[in-house]
């Protein structure tokens, strides 16, 4: 390791109870943060940030979201890519009746609208668990995506049935639309993910997330100690459904710019079920790591040809793309089943007791 | 650690590689989104291999437009919003004259991009109709023809196989269409039309995931027995549709379809599809010296990326004739500017003044190929004259003559659409670009 863990005592539990309890690790997170912040925007160019980073926080938000659901609470789903449409038609329709408000509200108030209809469709989580689950939220993905594809209300009868982001400014400036700067789009997006990332960790370390990894560990055991299994499972439902909802509204609003309905298929809500699964069920840091594999990584593999200086067909590179990535899934899984996030805590205690192991 | 930062130093100057531009200066940067990958790669191949071909052949026997090679790269997409508009990052950097998007959803994502970036948008007789208007829209062009400029030639077919307008009343037309924008948006017209003329319409949707399990709409069919059927499909809903057709019985020779049907969706039908009829508004096959160029200059050069078979199909001169705009618009583009090495901009007014005359076909080596095309600064389509097709068991045979859209019902519509997109899209931009007067 980089650096000594040792000699770091804590007095009071509210110090030892913090999430980062080692001084390094907190430095750590603040220069993270810093080089989001202001380092990728200063250095990457608008290919980067429109391709790479901002696509890379708004999937990590929906991984996060799904996670709290799948890793932390043990419903799996696979209505995510539903879920995330309802927050960008809401987003849609509420920034069509009310203009002139922010448009960073109504992408957080699009997320409850999508909590909602999570909390809806999570009801029957009370009775069937595991595949049996899976069934009944795959019926909320493909009448969610019906719904997109016929209710001609919800694209404001657009002809050709798509929905398409108008211009809206936060403070005189164009965060919205094609005028909006991919600086302005990725610096809103990692904003509201920075926050309600913060909100899910303080969520999952606090009282309700351990009654949601108590549910997941043994619900009927959950149950004999005092919890409460209708509203914990519906709490998860939602609350996850609602960062979904909000990846969902950015997904529309900061990257793609206009959405037809097929972007929010079952294609989608598969997408980010493999992020979770890669990423490591259970962790806030896998989602961000599920999503750069997942993502940024074919994105890396299709620049090494022409970095090369290789004159490779651009079917060819995708076609050798997906083998590769699949491959890497596999090895990926089968090197550490739990996914990068444990692989990255296992690497880290090695180091800890670099040259010594055991 | 010093391993760990290695790699992702190499990775974060890779990506800043890609950012910057590969080309040199003396050359036309002609990005091709293509999809020979995913579910619809049997339409995409033979139209991305006539795109590059014909660029190609420019390159090989006249090196170039005017002088000036083509930087032609082909990005794959897909069919995919995400991975166009990925493309579509990654070529901008690099200048592009024109973006050719061949997918409706990638348009779209565009349309709003392409006036800040100054990059001209080609999206070929596909996208939005109401782009049609250049004074709304003066980044986008369409040619030669819209969806409702197809749906009304095929209803004018089909009066006039009837014998008149006025013949039309108590019949009954059946639309299949793919459950998705593209497939939705003549409905409208078909409503208007059938309130005009008195016949009945019957819809059968066809959602994009059961392209390939149409039974239950052909039982339909069979039971409504509708005097027509028009079909706007796309991938495998196509050759399933025609399938069906024939296994019901149903009248091949009053079966329609939209122009993006190839040859290869109707052989799998067998000899019971003979009669089908498809719209077209260029000939197909090879028998014109550009394609003899493309043969020899290409083709017998191992350049092409595609197999010999599709040379010549309908979906390849598709391509070509995509191909022919490009080269066009930088030709006039070269002419108004007198600069050789032009820019989107530039190749915007080209397409303004774009004049594919009769004479001008003969000109380029495809004399007779399609029918002459002019666009101007108001209308960035043509509404151009379209013929209808046969398939008479091996191929596409030319079954009317040039029939033009009814556009005293078009007109209207578009103007109506284009009225709303703006009005939906606060602050879209009035058109600022000033227009030319070559002519």
């Amino acid at each position: 390791m980089l650096y000594r863990e040792v000699g770091q005592y804590h007095t009071n539990y509210r110090a030892d109870m913090r999430i980062f309890p080692i001084l390094q690790d907190r430095i750590g997170i603040l220069v993270i943060l810093a080089i989001a912040f202001l380092g990728v925007p200063l250095i990457g160019g608008s290919f980067f940030l429109d391709v790479v980073a901002t696509p890379f926080l708004i999937y990590a938000l929906a991984a996060i979201g799904l996670n709290l659901l799948t890793g932390y609470t043990g419903l799996l789903s696979l209505g995510t890519g539903g879920f995330m449409g309802i927050g960008a038609y809401t987003c849609y329709k509420l920034t069509t009746w009310f203009p002139g408000v922010d448009i960073v509200v109504w992408i957080l108030a699009g997320g409850l609208a999508a909590a909602a209809v999570g909390a809806l469709f999570g009801l029957p989580s009370l009775r069937i668990k595991g595949f049996y689950l899976l069934v009944a939220t795959l019926a909320a993905q493909f009448f969610l995506q019906w719904a997109f594809e016929r209710i001609p209300w919800l694209y404001n009868n657009n002809i050709s049935g798509t929905i398409e982001v108008p211009t809206r400014t936060l403070f005189g400036l164009p965060i919205t639309g094609a005028t909006a700067t991919p600086v302005t789009r990725y610096e809103v997006a990692l904003c509201i993910v920075v926050a309600l990332t913060w909100l899910a960790s303080n969520l999952v370390h606090g009282r309700i997330g351990r009654s949601w990894m108590a549910v997941r560990d043994m619900d009927i055991a959950a149950e004999l100690i005092g919890i409460k299994l209708l509203p914990t499972k519906l709490l998860s439902f939602a609350i996850s459904s609602y960062l979904c909802g909000v990846a969902g509204a950015m997904l529309v609003f900061l990257w793609y710019g206009s959405a037809e309905p097929t972007v929010f298929s079952i294609d989608l809500s598969f997408t980010i079920l493999f992020m979770v699964i890669i990423g490591g069920l259970g962790s806030l840091l896998g989602a961000f790591l599920g999503a750069a594999l997942i993502h940024v990584l074919p994105i890396v593999l299709r620049g090494v040809p022409p970095a090369l200086g290789l004159n490779i067909a651009s079917s060819t590179v995708e076609h050798l793309n997906l083998m590769i990535v699949g491959a890497l899934i596999i090895l990926f899984l089968v090197a550490e089943p739990f996914g990068l996030a444990r692989l990255w805590q296992t690497g880290k205690q090695k180091l800890r007791v670099w040259p010594f192991p055991y | 650690m010093s391993l760990r930062w290695t790699s992702i130093a190499a990775c974060a100057a890779m990506l800043i590689g890609l950012a910057l531009p590969a080309f040199a200066d003396d050359q036309i940067y002609v990005p091709l989104f293509s999809y020979r990958t995913g579910p619809f790669a049997g339409s995409g191949i033979p139209i991305a291999d006539g795109m590059h071909d014909y660029l190609t052949m420019l390159n090989e026997r006249d090196g170039g437009i005017g002088g000036v090679r083509l930087a032609l790269e082909e990005c794959e997409t897909g069919y995919d919003t995400k991975k166009g508009i990925e493309c579509y990052e990654a070529v901008k950097g690099k200048k592009p004259v024109i973006v050719n998007p061949w997918s409706t959803g990638i348009t779209l994502a565009l349309i709003p991009k392409a006036a800040v970036d100054k990059i001209p948008i080609l999206s070929m007789a596909y996208g939005l109709s109401a782009a049609a208007l250049g004074d709304t829209f003066p980044w986008i062009f369409n040619p030669p023809d819209t969806y409702w400029d197809g749906l009304s030639v095929i209803v004018k077919q089909i009066a006039a196989r009837e014998g008149g307008f006025d013949k039309l009343k108590g019949k009954t037309i059946g639309y299949i269409y793919l459950d998705a924008p593209y497939g939705k948006e003549p409905i409208p017209l078909l409503q208007q039309l059938a309130k005009n003329y008195g016949f009945n319409v019957k819809l059968y949707p066809v959602a994009a995931a059961e392209m390939q399990n149409q039974s239950s709409q052909w039982l339909n069919v069979r039971r409504d027995r509708p005097n027509y059927m028009i079909m706007w499909g796309w991938g495998a809903m196509q050759p399933t549709a025609v399938k069906e057709a024939v296994k019901t019985g149903y009248m091949m020779a009053n079966f329609y379809s939209i122009w993006w049907i190839g040859e290869g969706e109707v052989q799998g039908a067998g000899p019971g599809a003979k009669g089908l009829k498809n719209l077209n508004w260029h000939n197909n096959g090879t028998g014109y010296q550009a394609f003899a160029d493309i043969k020899k200059y290409v083709l017998d050069k191992g350049l092409s990326k595609g197999s010999p078979s599709e040379f010549g199909l309908e979906l390849y001169d598709r391509g070509v004739y995509n191909s022919v705009l490009i080269a066009e618009a930088i030709h006039v583009a070269q002419k108004l500017t007198k600069a050789k090495v032009v820019t989107g901009a530039d190749v915007r007014r080209g397409m303004e003044n774009l004049d594919l005359s009769s004479t001008r076909w003969k000109e380029i080596g495809l004399d007779g190929f399609a029918n002459s095309l002019a666009l101007s600064c108001a209308d960035h389509n043509g509404h151009g004259n379209l013929f209808v097709q046969e398939w008479d068991g091996t191929k596409w045979v030319k079954a009317s003559g040039d029939v033009g859209p009814m556009n005293d019902v078009v007109d209207p519509l578009l103007a109506a659409a284009a009225k709303e997109y703006v009005d939906k899209n606060t602050g879209w931009p009035k058109r600022t670009e000033a227009c030319d007067h070559t002519s």
